[in-house]
């Protein structure tokens, strides 16, 4: 059998067999790319909408720069991230490097200009047309684009999912910060990365299987829940 | 207790508005009184959207004052309102719709309710209360967009083009709406682009041609014979609509 065939078989055995160290590793996975996601939406929704109905003089400027930062290289964000938390680093008392917590840090910062650039666009184009009706309501413009986010709340989730697949998927940051410590800050990506350099190439590829199979299942979910809600409430 | 200052009238003075070193509105005065609907005509072009929004105070005027008597005063209760083309609700319910109008609008929280109810049933939608907003049909939202205004109760309200995409029986109820909002004291001031529409909602006529107002006149009387000739032109149908 080849490769593709042992990593699909491979694959398939990790998850019905739910190995108890997979299971761990999948746990933190989706812990840390989660909550980084949860905290860049926060602030990655509220820069979004601020940044559609934001008029000043520097504007066109921090507009290309967020947009830049779309292309930001994860390993650059953990680079900064080690620096800012190593013990010499200016937040190094924090005593969090390679930690989940600073994985969380440096993943939040990868995937917030994901949130804050693509919901701009979205507020900005929905405000195209309803900016009139609610300023004329009374609306102020910053709760005009609130209001546009929630009127295009499905937009919104596809959004995040964007965001979390990003966070989900990339290696560099959560290697440098959390430094891959089996049963700490051991995630599926830096487990992959490990395989592949130690020549298990089968396992390597089964375990990218098994978290296409994971992000799959949060898309699923989305999905189902968009549909249902979107039927019943228009 | 004194009775709140009226809003009205509302005055423009020498308006002039630009857009991108582009003209739109050359130049009008004019005065908007409690009473008398207004329908606004014109060619396509000729700055009457824009002349409704320079008034609602959605745009400002590149030179020239627009003031009310007694202008609203800021996170009070809105006294003018607007309805546009093409209505923009929120996935809500109906009946949320208006009550979030009213929230947004500066009315105690106590009153919403009563109010936004009422509010339905006047525009004939009290069945589809707590229908989401985004499943009505063009008509019934046009509706809702209404009820949002009526229960603000407003001085003045603005409606620009409201049943352009509607069908004639959608339309009649949408002025059926108006006109009872102005039988319960709201002034008229509308957009149209149909005449049948002008001649039935009309008690005057503003005619505007280029971004100036040309004529001002009981509709009868333009509508038989307009001062202009622009507005003859116009009302045998050889302008762009």
């Amino acid at each position: 059998m080849n490769t593709f065939g042992q990593s699909v078989l491979r694959a398939f055995e990790l998850i019905v067999h739910a190995d108890a160290e997979l299971v761990r590793t999948v746990a933190l996975s989706l812990f840390v790319s989660g909550s980084a996601c949860l905290w860049a939406s926060g602030f990655g929704l509220a820069a979004g909408a601020g940044l559609a109905v934001a008029r000043f003089q520097g504007l066109p400027a921090v507009l290309l720069l967020v947009n830049t930062l779309l292309a930001l290289p994860s390993v650059v964000v953990g680079l900064v991230v080690y620096l800012l938390l190593s013990r010499s680093g200016p937040l190094g008392s924090w005593g969090i490097l390679f930690t989940p917590t600073a994985m969380v840090i440096a993943q939040t910062i990868l995937v917030f200009p994901v949130v804050a650039a693509l919901s701009r666009q979205l507020v900005a184009d929905a405000l195209r047309e309803g900016s009139d009706p609610l300023r004329s309501m009374g609306a102020r413009p910053f709760i005009a684009a609130l209001l546009m986010l929630l009127h295009a709340r499905w937009a919104v989730v596809t959004v995040l999912l964007t965001a979390f697949g990003r966070a989900i998927a990339e290696v560099g940051a959560v290697m440098i910060v959390g430094g891959n410590i089996d049963g700490v800050t051991r995630v599926m990506t830096t487990t992959i990365a490990l395989e592949t350099s130690k020549g298990d190439l089968p396992l390597a590829l089964a375990l990218g299987l098994v978290l296409l199979a994971i992000v799959l299942a949060v898309n699923a979910g989305a999905y189902v829940v968009k549909e249902t809600a979107q039927h019943r409430y228009g | 207790m004194r009775a709140p200052l009226s809003l009205l009238p509302l005055k423009l003075e020498g308006v002039i508005f630009e857009a991108r070193g582009h003209r739109i509105i050359k130049g009008i005065s004019t005065t908007f009184k409690h009473g008398l609907r207004t329908i606004v005509l014109g060619p396509n072009g000729a700055g009457k959207s824009v002349l409704l929004r320079l008034c609602h105070g959605l745009l400002e005027p590149t030179a020239g004052a627009i003031t009310w008597n007694s202008p609203e005063v800021p996170g009070g209760p809105r006294k003018q309102a607007m309805v546009f083309q093409r209505p923009v609700l929120l996935r809500r319910s109906a009946l949320d719709n208006v009550h979030y109008a009213l929230k947004v609008g500066g009315l105690p929280a106590r009153e919403r309710h009563d109010r936004a109810y009422e509010a339905l049933c006047k525009v004939g939608l009290e069945a589809q209360a707590d229908r989401p907003a985004r499943v009505l049909s063009g008509g019934e939202q046009q509706r809702l967009a209404l009820a949002r205004v009526w229960a603000l109760r407003p001085e003045i309200l603005f409606l620009d083009e409201p049943t352009a995409s509607l069908d004639p029986g959608a339309t009649h109820e949408i002025e059926r709406v108006i006109l009872a909002l102005h039988q319960a004291g709201t002034k008229i001031v509308m957009v149209t682009h149909n005449l049948g529409q002008a001649r039935r909602l009309a008690d005057e006529i503003m005619f505007l041609y280029q971004g100036r107002l040309l004529e001002r006149q009981p509709a009868d009387q333009f509508l038989k014979n307009p001062a202009s000739s622009e507005a003859a032109r116009f009302l045998e149908g050889e302008l762009p609509w």
